[in-house]
Protein backbone atom coordinates (compact mmCIF):
# COMPACT_ATOMS: atom_id res chain seq x y z
CA UNK A 1 0.00 0.00 0.00
CA UNK A 2 1.37 3.37 -0.90
CA UNK A 3 1.25 6.43 1.25
CA UNK A 4 -1.31 8.04 -0.97
CA UNK A 5 -3.53 4.97 -1.31
CA UNK A 6 -6.74 5.36 0.63
CA UNK A 7 -7.09 9.11 0.51
CA UNK A 8 -6.43 9.67 -3.19
CA UNK A 9 -9.82 9.83 -4.82
CA UNK A 10 -9.62 11.72 -8.04
CA UNK A 11 -6.51 12.55 -9.91
CA UNK A 12 -6.08 16.11 -11.01
CA UNK A 13 -3.25 16.16 -13.49
CA UNK A 14 -0.86 18.25 -11.46
CA UNK A 15 0.40 20.52 -14.16
CA UNK A 16 -1.12 19.56 -17.50
CA UNK A 17 0.00 22.77 -19.13
CA UNK A 18 3.67 22.32 -18.25
CA UNK A 19 3.50 18.77 -19.67
CA UNK A 20 1.87 20.04 -22.85
CA UNK A 21 4.51 22.75 -23.29
CA UNK A 22 7.32 20.23 -22.75
CA UNK A 23 5.85 17.99 -25.44
CA UNK A 24 6.10 20.71 -28.11
CA UNK A 25 8.92 20.61 -30.65
CA UNK A 26 10.89 23.89 -30.65
CA UNK A 27 9.56 24.99 -34.06
CA UNK A 28 6.01 24.21 -33.01
CA UNK A 29 6.47 26.13 -29.81
CA UNK A 30 7.56 29.21 -31.73
CA UNK A 31 4.65 28.92 -34.16
CA UNK A 32 2.17 28.42 -31.32
CA UNK A 33 3.52 31.51 -29.54
CA UNK A 34 2.89 33.55 -32.69
CA UNK A 35 -0.70 32.27 -32.95
CA UNK A 36 -1.40 32.94 -29.27
CA UNK A 37 0.09 36.43 -29.48
CA UNK A 38 -2.13 37.41 -32.42
CA UNK A 39 -5.25 35.98 -30.76
CA UNK A 40 -4.49 37.60 -27.40
CA UNK A 41 -3.62 40.99 -28.91
CA UNK A 42 -6.80 40.98 -31.02
CA UNK A 43 -8.96 40.30 -27.96
CA UNK A 44 -7.04 42.74 -25.78
CA UNK A 45 -7.07 45.69 -28.19
CA UNK A 46 -10.70 45.20 -29.24
CA UNK A 47 -11.73 44.88 -25.59
CA UNK A 48 -9.88 48.00 -24.57
CA UNK A 49 -11.12 50.03 -27.53
CA UNK A 50 -14.76 49.26 -26.81
CA UNK A 51 -14.41 49.66 -23.05
CA UNK A 52 -14.13 53.35 -23.96
CA UNK A 53 -17.91 53.26 -24.49
CA UNK A 54 -18.61 52.60 -20.81
CA UNK A 55 -20.69 55.50 -19.57
CA UNK A 56 -21.29 57.05 -22.99
CA UNK A 57 -22.99 54.32 -25.07
CA UNK A 58 -26.12 55.48 -26.90
CA UNK A 59 -28.57 53.62 -24.63
CA UNK A 60 -28.32 52.56 -20.99
CA UNK A 61 -28.92 48.90 -21.85
CA UNK A 62 -26.26 49.13 -24.52
CA UNK A 63 -23.86 50.68 -22.05
CA UNK A 64 -24.26 47.50 -19.97
CA UNK A 65 -23.92 45.25 -23.03
CA UNK A 66 -20.83 46.79 -24.63
CA UNK A 67 -19.13 47.01 -21.24
CA UNK A 68 -19.84 43.33 -20.60
CA UNK A 69 -18.60 42.34 -24.06
CA UNK A 70 -15.42 44.37 -23.52
CA UNK A 71 -14.90 42.75 -20.13
CA UNK A 72 -15.29 39.31 -21.72
CA UNK A 73 -12.67 40.16 -24.36
CA UNK A 74 -10.18 41.43 -21.79
CA UNK A 75 -10.74 38.24 -19.79
CA UNK A 76 -10.17 36.16 -22.91
CA UNK A 77 -6.98 38.12 -23.56
CA UNK A 78 -5.80 37.42 -20.02
CA UNK A 79 -6.35 33.67 -20.45
CA UNK A 80 -4.56 33.69 -23.83
CA UNK A 81 -1.62 35.71 -22.46
CA UNK A 82 -1.37 33.19 -19.62
CA UNK A 83 -1.08 30.36 -22.14
CA UNK A 84 1.45 32.41 -24.08
CA UNK A 85 3.48 33.00 -20.91
CA UNK A 86 3.64 29.22 -20.40
CA UNK A 87 4.78 28.64 -23.98
CA UNK A 88 7.38 31.42 -24.00
CA UNK A 89 8.64 30.56 -20.49
CA UNK A 90 10.84 33.65 -20.55
CA UNK A 91 9.82 34.96 -17.13
CA UNK A 92 7.11 37.31 -18.40
CA UNK A 93 3.63 36.82 -16.96
CA UNK A 94 0.32 37.87 -18.49
CA UNK A 95 0.63 41.41 -17.17
CA UNK A 96 4.08 41.88 -18.60
CA UNK A 97 2.85 40.56 -21.95
CA UNK A 98 -0.20 42.80 -21.94
CA UNK A 99 1.41 46.01 -20.73
CA UNK A 100 5.19 45.99 -21.00
CA UNK A 101 5.58 46.12 -24.77
CA UNK A 102 6.15 49.07 -27.06
CA UNK A 103 3.32 49.92 -29.50
CA UNK A 104 5.15 48.41 -32.49
CA UNK A 105 5.41 45.03 -30.71
CA UNK A 106 1.64 44.43 -30.64
CA UNK A 107 0.36 42.03 -33.29
CA UNK A 108 -3.36 42.78 -33.46
CA UNK A 109 -4.95 42.96 -36.90
CA UNK A 110 -5.21 46.29 -38.70
CA UNK A 111 -9.01 46.02 -38.52
CA UNK A 112 -8.69 46.60 -34.77
CA UNK A 113 -6.32 49.53 -35.25
CA UNK A 114 -9.23 51.77 -36.20
CA UNK A 115 -10.41 54.23 -33.57
CA UNK A 116 -13.62 53.66 -31.69
CA UNK A 117 -15.44 56.08 -34.02
CA UNK A 118 -19.19 56.55 -33.83
CA UNK A 119 -21.68 53.85 -32.88
CA UNK A 120 -22.03 52.58 -36.45
CA UNK A 121 -18.22 52.31 -36.75
CA UNK A 122 -18.09 50.29 -33.54
CA UNK A 123 -20.93 47.97 -34.59
CA UNK A 124 -19.42 47.43 -38.05
CA UNK A 125 -15.90 46.78 -36.70
CA UNK A 126 -17.07 44.50 -33.92
CA UNK A 127 -19.42 42.59 -36.22
CA UNK A 128 -16.63 41.95 -38.76
CA UNK A 129 -14.29 40.93 -35.95
CA UNK A 130 -16.68 38.69 -33.99
CA UNK A 131 -17.46 36.62 -37.07
CA UNK A 132 -13.77 36.46 -37.97
CA UNK A 133 -12.88 35.39 -34.44
CA UNK A 134 -15.43 32.57 -34.65
CA UNK A 135 -13.93 31.37 -37.94
CA UNK A 136 -10.50 31.38 -36.30
CA UNK A 137 -11.66 29.63 -33.11
CA UNK A 138 -13.25 26.87 -35.18
CA UNK A 139 -9.86 26.39 -36.89
CA UNK A 140 -8.15 25.39 -33.63
CA UNK A 141 -7.52 21.64 -33.40
CA UNK A 142 -7.13 19.48 -30.31
CA UNK A 143 -3.38 18.85 -30.41
CA UNK A 144 -2.43 21.49 -27.86
CA UNK A 145 -4.88 20.61 -25.11
CA UNK A 146 -4.65 23.78 -22.97
CA UNK A 147 -5.62 25.92 -25.98
CA UNK A 148 -8.32 23.53 -27.20
CA UNK A 149 -9.89 23.48 -23.71
CA UNK A 150 -9.84 27.26 -23.52
CA UNK A 151 -11.33 27.62 -27.01
CA UNK A 152 -14.22 25.35 -26.06
CA UNK A 153 -14.98 27.70 -23.19
CA UNK A 154 -14.45 30.89 -25.21
CA UNK A 155 -16.94 29.81 -27.87
CA UNK A 156 -19.68 29.44 -25.25
CA UNK A 157 -19.25 33.12 -24.42
CA UNK A 158 -18.51 34.52 -27.86
CA UNK A 159 -21.80 33.29 -29.32
CA UNK A 160 -23.60 35.90 -27.22
CA UNK A 161 -21.40 38.57 -28.74
CA UNK A 162 -22.27 37.46 -32.27
CA UNK A 163 -25.96 37.29 -31.42
CA UNK A 164 -25.81 40.84 -30.11
CA UNK A 165 -23.90 42.22 -33.09
CA UNK A 166 -26.22 40.49 -35.56
CA UNK A 167 -29.16 42.20 -33.87
CA UNK A 168 -27.44 45.59 -34.15
CA UNK A 169 -26.51 45.16 -37.82
CA UNK A 170 -30.13 44.36 -38.56
CA UNK A 171 -31.36 47.27 -36.48
CA UNK A 172 -29.09 49.84 -38.13
CA UNK A 173 -29.63 48.45 -41.63
CA UNK A 174 -33.40 48.75 -41.30
CA UNK A 175 -33.31 51.78 -39.04
CA UNK A 176 -34.02 54.47 -41.60
CA UNK A 177 -31.90 56.82 -43.66
CA UNK A 178 -29.21 58.01 -41.25
CA UNK A 179 -28.46 54.77 -39.34
CA UNK A 180 -28.25 52.86 -42.61
CA UNK A 181 -26.05 55.43 -44.29
CA UNK A 182 -23.66 55.49 -41.34
CA UNK A 183 -23.49 51.70 -41.21
CA UNK A 184 -22.78 51.48 -44.95
CA UNK A 185 -20.07 54.14 -44.66
CA UNK A 186 -18.49 52.28 -41.75
CA UNK A 187 -18.52 48.95 -43.62
CA UNK A 188 -16.97 50.61 -46.68
CA UNK A 189 -14.29 52.33 -44.58
CA UNK A 190 -13.37 49.18 -42.62
CA UNK A 191 -13.83 46.74 -45.51
CA UNK A 192 -10.29 46.85 -46.92
CA UNK A 193 -8.87 45.95 -43.47
CA UNK A 194 -11.54 43.45 -42.43
CA UNK A 195 -9.75 40.32 -43.58
CA UNK A 196 -6.47 41.27 -41.85
CA UNK A 197 -7.57 39.03 -38.96
CA UNK A 198 -6.61 36.18 -41.32
CA UNK A 199 -3.14 37.48 -42.16
CA UNK A 200 -1.08 34.31 -42.71
CA UNK A 201 1.21 33.32 -39.86
CA UNK A 202 4.85 32.47 -40.51
CA UNK A 203 4.40 29.14 -38.72
CA UNK A 204 0.99 28.25 -40.11
CA UNK A 205 2.13 25.09 -41.90
CA UNK A 206 3.93 23.90 -38.76
CA UNK A 207 0.75 24.40 -36.71
CA UNK A 208 -1.34 22.46 -39.22
CA UNK A 209 1.15 19.60 -39.32
CA UNK A 210 1.13 19.53 -35.51
CA UNK A 211 -2.70 19.47 -35.39
CA UNK A 212 -2.92 22.77 -33.52
CA UNK A 213 -4.66 24.35 -36.51
CA UNK A 214 -7.05 22.31 -38.64
CA UNK A 215 -6.97 24.61 -41.67
CA UNK A 216 -5.07 27.58 -43.02
CA UNK A 217 -6.19 31.08 -42.08
CA UNK A 218 -6.95 31.56 -45.78
CA UNK A 219 -9.46 28.71 -45.52
CA UNK A 220 -10.85 30.25 -42.34
CA UNK A 221 -11.26 33.52 -44.25
CA UNK A 222 -13.31 31.76 -46.93
CA UNK A 223 -15.59 30.35 -44.20
CA UNK A 224 -15.88 33.85 -42.71
CA UNK A 225 -16.86 35.33 -46.08
CA UNK A 226 -19.56 32.72 -46.50
CA UNK A 227 -20.83 33.50 -43.01
CA UNK A 228 -20.75 37.27 -43.62
CA UNK A 229 -22.61 36.97 -46.90
CA UNK A 230 -25.59 35.29 -45.20
CA UNK A 231 -26.02 38.47 -43.15
CA UNK A 232 -24.84 41.30 -45.41
CA UNK A 233 -26.21 40.20 -48.79
CA UNK A 234 -29.89 39.90 -47.76
CA UNK A 235 -29.66 43.36 -46.18
CA UNK A 236 -28.04 44.81 -49.31
CA UNK A 237 -24.92 45.79 -47.35
CA UNK A 238 -21.42 45.81 -48.89
CA UNK A 239 -19.16 42.77 -48.47
CA UNK A 240 -15.52 43.57 -47.58
CA UNK A 241 -13.18 43.40 -50.58
CA UNK A 242 -10.23 41.01 -50.61
CA UNK A 243 -7.29 42.68 -48.93
CA UNK A 244 -4.59 43.70 -51.40
CA UNK A 245 -1.90 44.48 -48.86
CA UNK A 246 -1.51 42.09 -45.96
CA UNK A 247 2.26 42.41 -45.66
CA UNK A 248 2.26 44.57 -42.53
CA UNK A 249 -1.34 43.94 -41.50
CA UNK A 250 -0.35 43.07 -37.93
CA UNK A 251 2.51 45.57 -37.65
CA UNK A 252 3.00 49.29 -38.08
CA UNK A 253 0.06 50.51 -36.07
CA UNK A 254 -1.96 53.71 -36.35
CA UNK A 255 -1.78 56.90 -34.31
CA UNK A 256 -5.10 56.02 -32.70
CA UNK A 257 -3.61 52.75 -31.43
CA UNK A 258 -0.60 54.60 -30.06
CA UNK A 259 -3.01 56.86 -28.16
CA UNK A 260 -4.90 53.81 -26.83
CA UNK A 261 -1.58 52.22 -25.81
CA UNK A 262 -0.81 55.35 -23.78
CA UNK A 263 -4.14 54.93 -22.03
CA UNK A 264 -3.94 51.23 -21.23
CA UNK A 265 -0.32 51.30 -20.11
CA UNK A 266 -0.65 54.47 -18.01
CA UNK A 267 -1.06 52.76 -14.65
CA UNK A 268 1.54 50.11 -15.34
CA UNK A 269 4.07 52.73 -16.42
CA UNK A 270 3.38 54.88 -13.37
CA UNK A 271 3.91 52.01 -10.95
CA UNK A 272 6.38 49.30 -11.75
CA UNK A 273 4.82 45.86 -11.37
CA UNK A 274 1.18 47.00 -11.13
CA UNK A 275 -1.07 44.00 -11.80
CA UNK A 276 -4.57 43.35 -13.18
CA UNK B 1 4.85 6.85 5.92
CA UNK B 2 2.05 4.39 5.38
CA UNK B 3 -1.38 5.47 6.46
CA UNK B 4 -4.01 2.81 6.77
CA UNK B 5 -6.87 5.16 7.49
CA UNK B 6 -7.72 8.67 6.33
CA UNK B 7 -5.91 11.32 8.28
CA UNK B 8 -7.99 13.11 10.84
CA UNK B 9 -8.22 16.67 12.03
CA UNK B 10 -10.65 18.48 14.27
CA UNK B 11 -13.04 18.35 11.33
CA UNK B 12 -12.84 14.57 11.08
CA UNK B 13 -11.28 12.48 8.32
CA UNK B 14 -9.56 14.35 5.51
CA UNK B 15 -11.37 12.90 2.57
CA UNK B 16 -13.06 14.41 -0.44
CA UNK B 17 -16.36 14.50 1.42
CA UNK B 18 -14.97 16.60 4.26
CA UNK B 19 -13.28 18.89 1.77
CA UNK B 20 -16.45 19.31 -0.27
CA UNK B 21 -18.35 20.09 2.95
CA UNK B 22 -15.79 22.78 3.77
CA UNK B 23 -15.93 24.19 0.23
CA UNK B 24 -19.72 24.26 0.46
CA UNK B 25 -19.18 27.04 3.01
CA UNK B 26 -17.31 29.20 0.49
CA UNK B 27 -19.85 31.64 -0.92
CA UNK B 28 -19.89 33.16 -4.36
CA UNK B 29 -18.67 36.73 -3.71
CA UNK B 30 -21.36 38.19 -5.98
CA UNK B 31 -24.28 36.00 -4.83
CA UNK B 32 -23.45 35.10 -1.22
CA UNK B 33 -26.52 32.86 -0.82
CA UNK B 34 -24.96 30.27 -3.13
CA UNK B 35 -21.78 28.30 -2.52
CA UNK B 36 -19.15 27.52 -5.11
CA UNK B 37 -20.02 23.83 -4.68
CA UNK B 38 -23.68 24.51 -5.48
CA UNK B 39 -22.58 26.49 -8.52
CA UNK B 40 -20.63 23.46 -9.74
CA UNK B 41 -17.29 25.27 -9.74
CA UNK B 42 -15.34 22.40 -8.17
CA UNK B 43 -13.83 19.85 -10.54
CA UNK B 44 -11.42 17.21 -9.20
CA UNK B 45 -10.20 17.08 -5.62
CA UNK B 46 -6.94 15.28 -5.01
CA UNK B 47 -6.03 14.47 -1.41
CA UNK B 48 -2.39 13.64 -0.87
CA UNK B 49 -0.59 13.01 2.44
CA UNK B 50 0.91 16.47 2.50
CA UNK B 51 -1.33 18.52 0.29
CA UNK B 52 -4.77 19.04 -1.16
CA UNK B 53 -5.23 19.94 -4.83
CA UNK B 54 -8.54 21.48 -5.87
CA UNK B 55 -9.54 22.07 -9.47
CA UNK B 56 -11.58 25.28 -9.77
CA UNK B 57 -13.72 25.75 -12.89
CA UNK B 58 -14.31 29.43 -13.76
CA UNK B 59 -17.91 30.29 -14.63
CA UNK B 60 -16.68 32.82 -17.18
CA UNK B 61 -13.14 33.09 -18.54
CA UNK B 62 -12.76 36.69 -17.45
CA UNK B 63 -14.61 36.42 -14.14
CA UNK B 64 -13.06 39.13 -11.96
CA UNK B 65 -14.09 37.31 -8.78
CA UNK B 66 -11.92 34.31 -9.62
CA UNK B 67 -8.85 35.34 -7.62
CA UNK B 68 -11.06 36.13 -4.64
CA UNK B 69 -12.66 32.69 -4.86
CA UNK B 70 -9.29 30.99 -5.22
CA UNK B 71 -7.99 32.75 -2.12
CA UNK B 72 -11.18 31.93 -0.19
CA UNK B 73 -10.74 28.24 -1.09
CA UNK B 74 -7.15 28.28 0.16
CA UNK B 75 -8.17 30.02 3.38
CA UNK B 76 -11.08 27.67 4.00
CA UNK B 77 -8.98 24.53 3.50
CA UNK B 78 -6.02 25.79 5.53
CA UNK B 79 -7.43 24.20 8.67
CA UNK B 80 -6.82 20.73 7.25
CA UNK B 81 -3.18 21.46 8.00
CA UNK B 82 -1.77 20.70 4.58
CA UNK B 83 -0.52 22.67 1.66
CA UNK B 84 -3.46 23.69 -0.51
CA UNK B 85 -3.12 24.14 -4.25
CA UNK B 86 -5.96 25.56 -6.33
CA UNK B 87 -5.69 24.96 -10.07
CA UNK B 88 -7.88 27.14 -12.28
CA UNK B 89 -8.83 24.86 -15.13
CA UNK B 90 -10.79 24.84 -18.37
CA UNK B 91 -10.31 21.10 -18.92
CA UNK B 92 -13.95 20.64 -17.95
CA UNK B 93 -15.82 23.65 -19.32
CA UNK B 94 -18.11 25.07 -16.66
CA UNK B 95 -21.70 25.21 -17.81
CA UNK B 96 -24.85 26.53 -16.13
CA UNK B 97 -26.02 22.90 -16.27
CA UNK B 98 -23.54 22.22 -13.42
CA UNK B 99 -25.56 24.29 -10.91
CA UNK B 100 -27.11 21.88 -8.39
CA UNK B 101 -30.86 21.72 -7.64
CA UNK B 102 -30.15 23.28 -4.20
CA UNK B 103 -28.14 26.00 -5.90
CA UNK B 104 -30.97 26.71 -8.32
CA UNK B 105 -33.43 27.08 -5.42
CA UNK B 106 -31.10 29.44 -3.58
CA UNK B 107 -30.64 31.54 -6.71
CA UNK B 108 -34.39 31.85 -7.04
CA UNK B 109 -34.66 32.82 -3.36
CA UNK B 110 -32.14 35.61 -3.98
CA UNK B 111 -34.09 37.03 -6.90
CA UNK B 112 -32.12 35.36 -9.71
CA UNK B 113 -33.95 33.19 -12.19
CA UNK B 114 -32.03 29.92 -12.56
CA UNK B 115 -30.79 29.30 -16.09
CA UNK B 116 -32.75 27.17 -18.54
CA UNK B 117 -30.91 24.00 -19.58
CA UNK B 118 -28.45 24.47 -22.43
CA UNK B 119 -28.88 22.51 -25.61
CA UNK B 120 -25.42 21.61 -26.80
CA UNK B 121 -24.99 21.38 -30.52
CA UNK B 122 -27.99 23.51 -31.26
CA UNK B 123 -25.83 26.47 -32.13
CA UNK B 124 -26.95 30.07 -32.10
CA UNK B 125 -28.77 31.59 -30.34
CA UNK B 126 -28.87 30.28 -26.80
CA UNK B 127 -31.17 32.93 -25.40
CA UNK B 128 -34.16 34.41 -27.10
CA UNK B 129 -37.77 34.06 -28.07
CA UNK B 130 -37.45 30.40 -29.05
CA UNK B 131 -36.19 29.37 -25.63
CA UNK B 132 -38.24 27.78 -22.87
CA UNK B 133 -39.87 30.52 -20.78
CA UNK B 134 -37.98 31.73 -17.72
CA UNK B 135 -40.14 32.05 -14.60
CA UNK B 136 -40.09 35.29 -12.61
CA UNK B 137 -38.28 34.58 -9.30
CA UNK B 138 -40.69 36.90 -7.45
CA UNK B 139 -44.16 35.87 -8.65
CA UNK B 140 -43.53 32.73 -10.70
CA UNK B 141 -45.13 34.17 -13.84
CA UNK B 142 -43.91 32.81 -17.14
CA UNK B 143 -44.79 36.05 -18.90
CA UNK B 144 -41.24 37.36 -18.84
CA UNK B 145 -39.12 38.87 -21.58
CA UNK B 146 -35.41 39.14 -22.17
CA UNK B 147 -34.42 42.80 -21.90
CA UNK B 148 -30.67 42.42 -22.26
CA UNK B 149 -28.52 39.32 -22.75
CA UNK B 150 -25.80 41.23 -20.90
CA UNK B 151 -26.18 42.23 -17.29
CA UNK B 152 -24.30 43.67 -14.35
CA UNK B 153 -21.83 40.79 -14.33
CA UNK B 154 -20.62 38.52 -17.12
CA UNK B 155 -22.77 35.59 -16.03
CA UNK B 156 -26.08 37.43 -15.80
CA UNK B 157 -28.83 38.70 -18.13
CA UNK B 158 -31.66 41.12 -17.43
CA UNK B 159 -35.32 40.13 -17.83
CA UNK B 160 -38.67 41.76 -17.08
CA UNK B 161 -41.86 40.27 -15.67
CA UNK B 162 -45.07 41.45 -17.35
CA UNK B 163 -47.20 40.41 -14.34
CA UNK B 164 -45.45 41.84 -11.29
CA UNK B 165 -43.64 44.43 -13.47
CA UNK B 166 -40.38 43.66 -11.81
CA UNK B 167 -37.05 43.59 -13.61
CA UNK B 168 -34.90 40.65 -12.53
CA UNK B 169 -31.65 38.94 -13.37
CA UNK B 170 -31.18 35.48 -14.73
CA UNK B 171 -28.09 33.39 -15.27
CA UNK B 172 -26.89 33.49 -18.87
CA UNK B 173 -26.93 29.87 -20.06
CA UNK B 174 -23.46 28.76 -21.18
Amino acid sequence: MSGTGPSTVAIANLNPEADAVRALAPGTREALAELLLTMADDEFVSGFTDSEWTGIAPLLEEDVAISSISQDELGHARALYQLLAGVLADGRDQDALAYDREPHEYRHARLLDHPRGDWADTIARRFLYELADEARLTSIGGAYRPLADLVEKLRREERYHRMHLLAWIDRLARGGEEPRRRLEEALVALGPDASTVFTPLAGERVLIDAGILTRTLGEAEAAWRADLSTVLVPLGLPMPPHASDTEDARRGHSDSFRWLWGEFTAVRRSEDGATW
Amino acid sequence: MVMAAPHTTSLGPVGPRAIMAALDQVADPEIPAVSIVELGMIGCIDVEPDRIVVELLPTFVGCPALEMIRDAVSDRLAEFGREVRVDISFATPWSTDRISPAGREKLRGSGFAPPPPTRPGRGLPMLGAAEAPVACPYCGSLRTTLENVFGPTQCRSIRHCADCRQPFESFKPV
